[in-house]
């Protein structure tokens, strides 16, 4: 419970601090807050969360479960966030930081031409990131669906807006966030009316209660069915699972790459944190009737993943696709209703969610004047010219392919085993072939960087400053540990499971 | 303690590696020193071949620590007498690739140390995957080796590179991440017959006859398509000619030397002996492509415009030779396979060395640039010529003994599919006896020993057929690369038995885990 109030009480000091303290001091005010307060969240949570959760205690009147998996995914979001937080506030690569000074500014107008030129940056991006950040652990730990939607609100409408504030690329920054917010707002909708018909079936919002309504009713079930499909678009939306992934791509593309870092590794985690706890709790004892449901979609996600992920020319993109079809392995992880399941679902998450953002803090590196060379040709001969930054991303790379002795490959396997264990072997053996064809797309880069010669007018890769590089460090060191020493993660992982 | 020998044999080379990658301003010192480790490995195996009990126990010079308990997972090293000859070959065979590329001429922009660094550890990784005795550990390897062999195709071949590359990843990533889903499977089993589960290779071993057939099948195939492309079998061969093809020539030496062999081997180890039932049931099919493959590979490699072509495609022909070996299940056809997997390396190595020398001299792949080469370089021609023999299985060589084995020991149980089998020796003899006769027999003749296809090759007038050329013979160095090769041919031809020795009794032992009685010598 402690960690989530310090985290958003952090981002209301944050906003106080905006408010009232002078332009000169607001960054490295900020940035210090923002950091010391994830880091005292994190503090707290090793060492008294422990003792808090034992079998796990619903503080708030049972608005919220505090229990092992929600432990282990705060630790996780704590530790993303904190990454994300430090290429957020990276000033030295794009000079000034990847923020704009005044956002209202309209893109392409004489002001935003004269804007472009000053240093400034948006120091609002601290409090919106800690908001979002609090409202993620308040989605995982959630334990009726209303404050689960509070939770996505509050998660969701600090992203919106940090979508909106690349400093380069301001129009399809916008567009990103435009784009963003109303297929969130969208599915926001479709979780409210789900959770409104499941109220109606059940007489309650409480994980619990719905899953003994469904358990032993009498009642008609088409409320729900439809309550129960209404809520799972919602949260698949928010995951980026396909067939429900379509804003992810572009919101990858346009939003400033510490943002798309944050999302991708924090909104996933979130996501499918909730998801989990929805499934395991709520669903279980309903669950042969949306299990193959949920089978098609977790195949539609990783072949659309995939196979659109081999069509993509902007390296943002192609990332986002790449999750598209993480997203589906992590839900073939997710369905599998036991504790294996779960355990392994989070240890997937912890381990892509360092590699996304190690992966993204290396994207922004890679520049040429017009700022950040997404574009893959760009990228040929990169390691000619930096072979460490080329090695650190073909490592990261091979990650994403799930290759042994990195991050990816534990976490693939141990999803993919309880999912053959609870009897889902046909949506394994998918997911592997799905791995195959996804493992060319990012051999494609590797190609690029270390097999072709480097253009005359390539891209460089800008000496990063130290938040960055700390950024990206951690990130590579988990995915090389978690690959090669994965077992202090998978035992916290399995410490125990969901308490309602 | 023994199991120690085992660990440093695996962590040498990567240790070698680490420190040669670090050497890349002094091309020199990067060599010498990645040869020395090299040869260090080769003192290593010995003494590792010394510690070895033929007729020991099953699993010898075993060395383990727990991995990742959370599920059962051991980093296991250990070997039986059929991984021990893969891991002795090699030793044998790194120090002479190392020799053989010592005036690789790399692509622009590649650096000798890269090179070199990639090789090692390479090697460790091709160790890794025979000395594993956990499926998993197995695992790690079998895909880890992939890593190392895909970037030194991609980065240090010839001119498609690149597509050879991706095509080799692809092609090896598919079959393991299909294998992927079996060894899940088989750890899932195991945990319900054992209430926990484990990747422990001899008790997976000693449940697999419990598993029920159909379930057995379904995990055997995952395994059988991985090792079938890695062998290869016909049809998943297609990647082999590419990568063999545009690979460096010490590069392709390990490919079709031992990289491959990892295929055949999973056969008997995790195949035969996790999967009786299975590998009993499946047998007709992998025997009918196994035939296939024996008369495709001998036509095609027949057919071949391409040297370095013709050369993986002969190893397609004898890859089908050690799988019907294997999946004939007799002793002496089981034995027959591990020694022809030995020979391969030697004979198939030492055709591709050959064939590399006489591309470095020439500048060119193509047999129609070439001819009468052993009127200029007769020392060269001479090793030619021992390698195709060898290749063809003459007796006195040491293929012949393993491909007798084979025949003879398969006859009794698969008549018809060894009677074919047996056309692929007379195949054999021709398209060895034909390449050997365009390279170097009649008068000089060609582009590339006129100078015209970019080698130092040159002639002082191309139209004169006696002209003085600049095409010299082989050089010290290379000849120190073949002797060795040469010398275990004809030692092996003449008393394979020291090598027999420590593969039957894991071939029996094998033969026992997979429930076979032996036709042979029930006498029938």
């Amino acid at each position: 419970m402690v960690p989530v109030l310090i985290i958003l009480g952090a981002a209301c000091v944050s906003v106080l601090f905006e408010a009232l303290l002078p332009r000169h001091l607001r960054w490295s005010v900020q940035v210090f807050l923002s950091l010391f307060s994830i880091a005292a969240a994190g503090a707290v949570l090793v060492t008294k969360g422990l003792g808090e959760a034992g079998t796990g205690v619903l503080p708030m009147a049972k608005a919220l479960a505090v229990d092992y998996p929600t432990l282990f995914l705060w630790g996780t979001l704590l530790a993303l966030g904190f990454g994300s937080i430090l290429l957020i506030a990276d000033r030295s690569v794009e000079r000034g930081g990847y923020f704009v000074a005044h956002a209202a500014i309209r893109p392409g107008t004489i002001q935003d031409r004269a804007q472009a030129a000053t240093t400034g940056m948006q120091t609002e991006v601290f409090p919106l990131a800690l908001f979002a950040l609090g409202g993620m652990m308040t989605f995982v730990a959630a334990n009726d669906l209303l404050t689960m939607f509070i939770a996505l609100e509050v998660l969701s409408l600090p992203l919106y807006l940090l979508c909106a504030l690349a400093r380069r690329r301001r129009l399809i920054s916008q567009e990103a966030a435009v784009k963003y917010f109303l297929l969130g707002a969208f599915a926001s909708a479709f979780f409210l009316y789900g959770l409104a018909l499941l109220y109606g079936y059940a007489g309650s919002v409480n994980l619990a209660a719905i899953a003994n309504a469904a358990a032993g009713n009498e009642r008609s079930d088409t409320l729900l069915y439809a309550g129960v499909g209404l809520l799972v678009v919602g949260l698949l939306f928010k995951a980026a699972v396909g067939p429900f992934h379509t804003w992810s791509p572009d919101v990858y593309q346009g939003a400033p790459t510490p943002v798309t870092a944050f999302m991708a590794a924090c909104t996933k985690v979130a996501a499918f944190g909730a998801i989990l706890r929805v499934f395991q709790v709520a669903l279980k004892s309903s669950s042969w009737e949306w299990q193959y449901v949920l089978w098609a979609v977790a195949i539609v996600s990783m072949v659309i993943g995939a196979v659109l992920g081999l069509t993509q020319s902007d390296i943002k993109r192609m990332i986002a696709y790449s999750s598209v079809a993480h997203a589906g392995f992590l839900l073939v992880g997710s369905i599998a209703l036991t504790p294996q399941g779960l355990s392994g679902t989070m240890f997937y998450l912890l381990a892509y969610g360092f590699t996304t953002l190690a992966v993204f803090g290396v994207i922004s590196l890679v520049r040429d004047s017009h700022g950040e060379a997404t574009d893959i040709s760009q990228w040929a001969g990169l390691a000619k010219r930096s072979p460490l930054v080329a090695a650190v991303f073909t490592f990261l790379l091979l990650a994403l392919a799930g290759i042994p002795l990195t991050s990816g490959f534990i976490g693939k396997f141990v999803v993919f085993a309880a999912a053959i264990e609870d009897g889902a072997a046909p949506l394994v053996v998918v997911g592997l072939v799905t791995s195959a064809i996804a493992a060319f797309f990012y051999l494609r880069i590797i190609v690029l960087m270390y097999f072709q010669e480097p253009a005359e007018d390539g891209p460089t890769v800008t000496v990063p400053g130290a938040f960055t590089v700390m950024a990206i460090t951690l990130g590579v060191t988990v995915t090389l540990l978690l690959g090669v020493v994965p077992q202090f993660a998978l035992d916290w992982a399995d410490l125990g499971v969901f308490a309602f | 303690m023994n199991g120690l020998v085992l660990l440093a044999l695996l962590l040498l080379p990567l240790l070698g590696g680490l420190v040669v990658a670090f050497l890349r301003g002094n091309d020199r010192a990067a060599k010498l020193t990645a040869l020395g480790f090299a040869l260090a490995e080769l003192v290593l195996a010995a003494v590792a071949w010394a510690g070895f009990t033929p007729g020991g126990d099953r699993i010898q010079l075993a060395f383990g620590v727990d991995w990742i308990p959370a599920f059962g997972v051991r980093f296991a090293l250990g070997v039986d007498g059929i991984a021990l000859v893969m891991i002795a070959l090699i030793a044998v065979l790194v120090p002479i690739v190392i020799g053989a590329s010592w005036e690789e001429k790399l692509p622009e922009g590649r650096t000798v140390a890269g090179f070199f660094s990639l090789l090692l550890v390479m090697q460790t990784f091709m160790i890794g995957v025979f000395a594993a005795t956990d499926v998993f550990l197995f695992y790690v390897f079998f895909e880890a080796m992939l890593v190392p062999a895909y970037f030194l195709i991609g980065r240090f071949g010839g001119p498609r590179r690149q597509y050879a590359a991706v095509k080799f990843f692809l092609y090896s990533l598919f079959g393991g991440l299909v294998m992927l889903a079996s060894v899940i499977g088989v750890y899932v089993v195991a945990s319900g017959k054992l209430g926990k589960g484990t990747f422990d290779w001899a008790t997976l071993v000693s449940i697999a006859k419990d598993i029920p057939q159909s379930t057995q099948i379904w995990l055997f195939l995952g395994f059988l398509i991985a090792f079938a492309i890695k062998a290869p079998l016909v049809p998943l061969h297609t990647w082999l000619p590419d990568a063999g093809g545009e690979a460096p020539v010490g590069v392709g030496v390990l490919l079709v030397g031992v990289l491959d062999k990892v295929g055949t081997f999973g056969f008997l180890r995790y195949g035969l002996s996790m999967f009786p039932d299975a590998s009993r049931i499946l047998a007709p099919w992998v025997l009918t492509l196994a035939v296939i493959g024996v008369i495709y590979g001998a036509i095609l490699a027949a057919g071949q415009t391409d040297m370095k072509r013709f050369v993986t495609y002969t190893s397609i022909a004898h890859f089908g030779f050690i799988a019907l070996g294997i999946f004939a299940f007799s002793t002496q056809s089981i034995s027959g396979a591990v020694l022809y997997m030995v020979n391969h390396g030697l004979s198939t190595g030492m055709l591709f060395l050959v064939v590399g020398m006489v591309m470095a001299r020439g500048g060119s792949r193509l047999f129609s640039d070439y001819g009468g080469m052993a009127k200029l370089t007769p020392v060269l021609g001479g090793m030619f010529f021992i390698a195709g023999l060898s290749s063809l299985a003459l007796p006195g060589t040491n293929s012949f003994v393993s491909e007798f084995l084979v025949l003879i020991g398969s006859f009794p149980r698969e008549p018809v599919f060894t009677i074919i089998a047996t056309v692929g020796m007379v195949l054999a003899a021709l398209y060895v006896l034909w390449a050997y006769q365009r390279v170097m027999q009649g008068p000089v003749r060609g582009n590339a020993l006129v100078g015209l296809a970019g080698g130092p090759g040159s002639a002082v007038d191309p139209a004169s057929e006696t002209a003085k050329t600049k095409v010299a013979d082989l050089s010290k160095r290379e000849l120190a690369v073949l002797t060795p090769l040469v010398v275990l041919i004809i030692a092996l031809g003449v008393y394979p038995k020291p090598v027999l020795d420590v593969i039957n009794p894991s071939v029996t032992a094998t033969m026992t885990e997979a429930g076979q009685q032996d036709l042979v010598k029930e006498g029938k």
